[in-house]
């Protein structure tokens, strides 16, 4: 029993000593500590670069190149008086923080970090003798830990708005929920081709079958779902564009305007954290994790593929930075217009696509047909529902509907 | 190491259970019913069926329950209700005669299939754990999409005959008040 429930860790196969434990302590406080500060880096760099983007300076008082402005800003946090509202859930406004927290932190454990996965090799390396990944845990659901921790993430933002007994944060609670929702959907659906073509969901798994860049899951699905995940999983974060969640200047400031001192803190947080997360996330499904493009000479393998992730990684935090000082602000009915009549059609018809190709593979059928007969069917599914939306347009606006 | 986990797992599924018949704010006795939900899937890897446990985060704790406190949120009742008014009489001994009634029956197939419960010598026809993580996934999806696969397809159309039902019902209400 004690190793079943610890098997998602290579080194804790057998008997359990002392060095394995040692090391899954280590591996657990050092992700701890680099998701902190990564964290904290991710906010300076999202407030340097948008600043650079609008012309501006940025922060530049706190350390060199303002690097410690976040931390500042936390130790000011820390010291804040911690308002409670008179008519607020006291119970479930103090539990609200930590269910936004903990599920970003969580998603930390499931990202392979690095290791050698070139060459077959299955990203395994070796620590004081004992085998094991550079990834706290690797479960084999693997990538639905991933859809679970993001589906209680809701309830932080969800119960945040509506213990606050207060209109704003109400109405920012109502729109989170209902946009995370329906995105985690098309988000679902994305993941399923990804998961196709890999054959596994422990996430290890799926970076080990992106090996070389023509089975980088970007290619190998073509485009379309990488685009639907990027898309879904910006909704997801509620970030920009898509952040009507903390539409300024409708709702005040959302969900946690009722919040102060560090309770607000852990928001900010995992908001930032969640960014984080989710490049990481992408990294994994669609772009090869830390397989590498070609061998950095002089260092070892290990630690190229850390290298290559953090680059990976840092592209799609610029890319995230950038939707955010380019896009305005959608509408709630674009927003959901997007979701549920282009997103989940999109990915759905993808999917399937994707599967057909599969089992003509599998099958042995003839490539080329499969594939012109798969295309008739997607694009007459596609002209049946838009035939299908604008005949119900036009009823609605038969009915007076406003939209 | 087993008990433990299913003590604590058990404890959870009780007083989860408790806090939704219990409590008398609505979204209490919701959150209350996601602290149950958890406790299964908690029992499920203790069970080392861990896409079962994934799963019932994703659809119960992550989709049902939240649509629940949407609906709670979205139509203001999230007050607390007096619960001495009784507008349909009935309810109250049928619902006891329906809780014992379930209580009897799971009773009856425990007590039924104890010597496979507990008595048997302990091995099932199909391993659940093989050591190959994927193989418990691999093994719900044969069942589900080889040997119980007309089920399946059945279950879907139902689901979405309910789904056009309940689109229809919404919009006949409308457009009726609008030809009068």
């Amino acid at each position: 029993m004690n190793t079943a429930l610890l098997s998602i860790d290579p080194v804790a196969d057998g008997d359990l000593l002392w060095t394995p434990l040692l090391i899954i302590i280590l591996k657990v406080v050092a992700i701890f500590a680099i998701g902190l500060l990564v964290t904290m880096f991710m906010v300076w760099f999202e407030r340097k670069a948008i600043a650079g983007l609008q012309n501006r300076i940025g922060p530049n008082k706190a350390g060199p190149w303002g690097l410690l402005q976040t931390l500042a800003d936390g130790i000011k946090l820390f010291f804040k008086e911690d308002l409670i509202p008179d008519r607020a859930d006291r119970f479930v406004f103090k539990l609200a923080p930590y269910l936004a927290f903990v599920p970003a932190f969580l998603v930390w454990s499931v990202i392979p970090l690095g290791g050698d996965f070139s060459n077959g090799k299955d990203g395994l390396v070796s620590w004081f003798g004992h085998t094991t990944r550079v990834q706290l845990a690797d479960p084999p659901v693997g990538i639905l830990l991933f859809m679970a921790l993001s589906s209680v993430a809701v309830y932080g933002i969800m119960l945040a708005g509506w213990s606050s007994g207060s209109k704003y944060p109400l109405l920012g609670s109502v729109r989170a929920s209902a946009q995370m929702v329906s995105y985690e959907a098309a988000l679902g659906l994305s993941i399923a081709t990804v998961l196709l073509l890999a054959g596994t969901l422990s996430t290890s798994g799926i970076v080990a079958n992106q090996d070389g860049f023509a089975n980088w899951h970007v290619v190998s699905t073509g485009v379309v779902p990488f685009v639907i995940f990027l898309l879904a999983a910006t909704a997801e974060m509620n970030r920009p564009p898509f952040d009507l969640v903390e539409a300024e200047q409708e709702l005040v400031g959302g969900f946690n305007t009722e919040y102060s001192s560090i309770r607000f803190g852990l928001f900010f947080l995992a908001e930032f954290m969640n960014t984080v997360t989710m490049s990481g996330i992408i990294v994994t499904l669609f772009w090869g994790g830390p397989q590498g493009l070609f061998d950095i000479p002089v260092i070892p393998g290990a630690i190229e593929g850390t290298i290559w992730f953090i680059a990976k990684v840092l592209v799609f935090l610029y890319v995230y930075v950038w939707f955010r000082a380019t896009l305005p602000r959608y509408r709630y009915d674009q927003l959901m217009d997007l979701g549920w009549k282009i997103l989940i059609p999109a990915s759905l018809g993808w999917f399937m696509l994707m599967a057909v190709l599969r089992l003509a593979r599998d099958e042995d059928w003839n490539r080329a047909v499969v594939a012109v007969a798969a295309a008739a069917v997607i694009v007459l599914c596609a002209v049946l529902i838009s035939v299908a939306m604008k005949v119900s347009r036009a009823n609605r606006e038969r009915e007076g509907a406003m939209f | 190491m087993e008990l433990v986990v299913f003590v604590l797992a058990a404890a959870m599924v009780l007083v989860g259970a408790l806090g939704v018949i219990l409590r008398s704010n609505p979204v209490h006795a919701a959150l209350s019913l996601v602290l149950t939900l958890f406790g299964i899937a908690v029992m499920f890897v203790a069970q080392e069926a861990h896409f079962l446990a994934a799963v019932q985060v994703i659809v119960y704790a992550g989709a049902i329950v939240v649509l629940f406190l949407f609906v709670i949120m979205l139509l203001g009742v999230d007050r607390s209700e007096d619960i001495r008014i009784e507008p349909f009489k009935v309810q109250r001994p049928l619902a006891a005669v329906v809780g014992l009634g379930v209580i009897g029956l799971v009773a009856a197939s425990i007590v039924a299939s104890r010597d496979a419960i507990g008595g048997g010598s302990g091995s099932l026809d199909t391993p659940t754990s093989t050591g190959n993580g994927d193989s418990n996934i691999r093994q719900i999806a044969e069942s589900v999409f080889g040997d119980y696969v007309v089920a399946f397809e059945v279950t879907s159309i139902l689901l979405v005959v309910a789904v056009v039902g309940t689109v229809m019902l919404t919009r006949r209400v409308k457009s009726g008040k609008d030809k009068s």
